[in-house]
């Protein structure tokens, strides 16, 4: 205990004498952490927004107009039975009309459903299907029209006209949310390790400062971890420092700017993104593991004896 | 006077030698190399074929001059370095095969005094000395009473608070004379302890030294003023070019001096009037 209590003692008092090097530890420490504060919640938004995108792609299957509701309801269940179907929604032709009119006026234009001849509905009745995963559409759409005997598909029932998949659509919308989550895995890998060797380096630059008076320690007889602990006690107390100093930024941030936007701008939508304290948590944690870490590896090269 | 304060620590045991020294002939010597050579990386050759032993409780002077290789010699016994050929035993262990785990504990049984006395620039006096307790797990009580000792014998008692650029040459020596005995090692060592020191100062510096070898402590001093050790009387081992040239007691070898009539005697052979401190 009085060993632990000693060990804080001297990495205190190796801040209280250099200063310098301290704040320099500190103020990188704060920047990095600054970064991986932002850009995490920024993470999770789009991989939220990209389960929006996906959300949209399913599998329409239209109908004959002649269609039953008895006939309709028996292949609601057959479509139910399929594996890997998430849910199944059926759209009537009134519904679909009314579908076509919502979204003609979201985009400002003139209602064209107005000028059907006698009030006649074109369009077909159909199933909405959406599969559990993007992936799993094909299997579902071969479910749907099996081969028949000829080898071309065949619907499993005599009501469906026709089965369209946005596959075009689905897989560009796949290619284009996966290349922008790598992108940005990409990005954040790139600069968690940019921060990792900057704080490295910081922390070494400060320890060859002083690595004479390593080496006298280890003449007087220190043992290595003897003189590792204060070093690593003082990356430990930057690192909370430098952490603590970017939480405060990330919070004034949020309660300045984040939040007032997150209810006018869907896309800062909070449900997905982590919570604040649990961010908090995972930076201080990181920020002092990495500069004790740091400091305790950095020393190694100077300990050869 | 710091002179003549009774330290608890240093307390001279009579007119005699330590009995171990005379009774116990059997045990190994503190110090003892076996043809041991030291090639620099380059091809510099510090030391070649040096064989020597020292035995427990001898005070002896390692003399010669610059680039001889006693500096080298130190630094092999902390195994700062490694001999390229030979053996150096301490207490009768080649050090060679100590695994690096076990140097600290080697480098705590013996005090170094350095040439550059490596001190601990950011830490006090009392801190320095303190250091080398802490290293070795000494309780708060235990420092407390140790060092304030260590630094009355070197004369220091009133410079606790100073940091080791607020003291003069001589006094970061006696500095790093009072880290090296401070635990009471068995065997210490001092490199050039009175380098570049007047006189007066390196008079106050033996004097120590020969108070701590007093004790019972082997004490071993590199230096090339063989004027001092022609004075001094005691056990001279000369390099040269990394061979041992002589080995030999110098003038007459007094045995039965105390501190005080031995730093008289020197002095007085010095010419120095005053006390160095």
């Amino acid at each position: 205990m009085s060993r632990v209590l000693f060990f804080i003692g001297e990495g205190l008092r190796a801040l209280r004498r250099s200063a310098a090097p301290g704040v320099a530890s500190i103020v990188t420490v704060a920047v990095t952490v600054l970064l991986l504060g932002v850009l995490i919640p920024v993470l999770q938004t789009t991989g939220g927004k990209t389960d929006e995108v996906r959300d949209q792609v399913g599998l329409n299957t239209f109908l004959y107009d002649d269609a039953t509701p008895e006939e309709i309801a028996a292949l609601e269940t057959e479509i139910q039975g399929i594996a890997h179907v998430e849910s199944v929604e059926f759209i009537s032709k009134a519904r679909a009309l009314e579908i076509l009119r919502d979204r003609l006026e979201a985009e400002d234009k003139a209602d064209l459903t107005e000028q059907l001849p006698g009030a006649r509905n074109p369009l077909p009745a159909s199933f909405k299907i959406k599969p559990d995963n993007l992936d799993n559409l094909e299997s579902i759409r071969s479910a749907l029209t099996p081969p028949g005997a000829a080898g071309t598909p065949e619907p499993i029932s005599p009501i469906i006209e026709e089965v369209v998949d946005s596959r075009d659509e689905a897989s560009s919308i796949r290619t284009v949310t996966g290349a922008v989550k790598w992108f940005l895995i990409v990005i954040a890998a790139l600069l968690v390790i940019a921060s990792l060797l900057l704080v490295g380096n910081t922390i070494r630059l400060s320890i060859y400062a002083r690595r004479r008076e390593v080496e006298v320690m280890q003449l007087v007889g220190a043992t290595n971890w003897f003189i590792r602990w204060p070093f690593m006690v003082e990356g430990l107390i930057c690192g909370f420092i430098g952490g603590a100093i970017a939480v405060a930024i990330l919070f004034l941030g949020k309660e300045a700017v984040v939040d007032p936007l997150a209810d006018s701008v869907n896309l800062i939508s909070g449900e997905e993104t982590i919570a604040f304290a649990k961010l908090v948590l995972v930076l201080l944690g990181v920020a002092m593991a990495v500069s004790a870490i740091g400091s305790g590896i950095t020393l190694r090269r100077f300990l050869r004896v | 006077m710091a002179r003549h304060q009774t330290s608890a620590l240093l307390r001279e045991r009579g007119q005699r030698r330590p009995e171990h020294l005379t009774e116990r002939r059997a045990r190994p010597p503190i110090v003892e190399l076996r043809k041991v050579g030291k090639v620099y990386p380059g091809g510099h050759v510090a030391l070649e074929r040096v064989s020597l032993r020292v035995d427990r409780g001898e005070f002896v002077f390692l003399v010669g001059p610059t680039g001889c290789g006693k500096s080298t010699l130190i630094k092999l016994l902390i195994r700062e370095l490694e001999p390229t050929q030979g053996e150096v035993l301490i207490a009768g262990r080649d050090i060679a095969t100590l695994p690096d785990k076990r140097i600290p504990h080697l480098r705590r049984r013996i005090g170094t005094v350095f040439q550059d006395f490596k001190l601990l620039p950011s830490r006090t006096v009392y801190d320095n000395v303190a250091y080398a307790l802490q290293v070795i797990g000494a309780s708060r009580a235990e420092i407390r009473s140790k060092v304030p000792d260590a630094l009355r014998l070197v004369g220091l008692a009133d410079k606790t608070g100073n940091y080791p650029d607020q003291l003069s040459g001589g006094e970061q020596q006696r500095l790093s004379v009072a880290r090296a005995f401070v635990n009471h090692p068995p065997l210490l060592l001092a490199d050039e302890p009175t380098g570049n020191l007047d006189p007066a100062t390196s008079v106050g510096i033996m004097q120590t030294l020969y108070r701590i070898n007093k004790t019972g402590t082997t004490v071993v001093v590199v230096t090339h003023d063989r004027e001092m050790v022609d004075k001094m009387r005691r056990r001279v081992i000369a390099l040269e070019a990394g061979h041992v040239v002589r080995d030999q007691a110098a003038g007459r070898y007094t045995d039965e001096e105390s501190t005080r009539e031995f730093a008289a005697r020197l002095r007085d052979e010095m010419g120095v009037e005053d006390e160095a401190y």
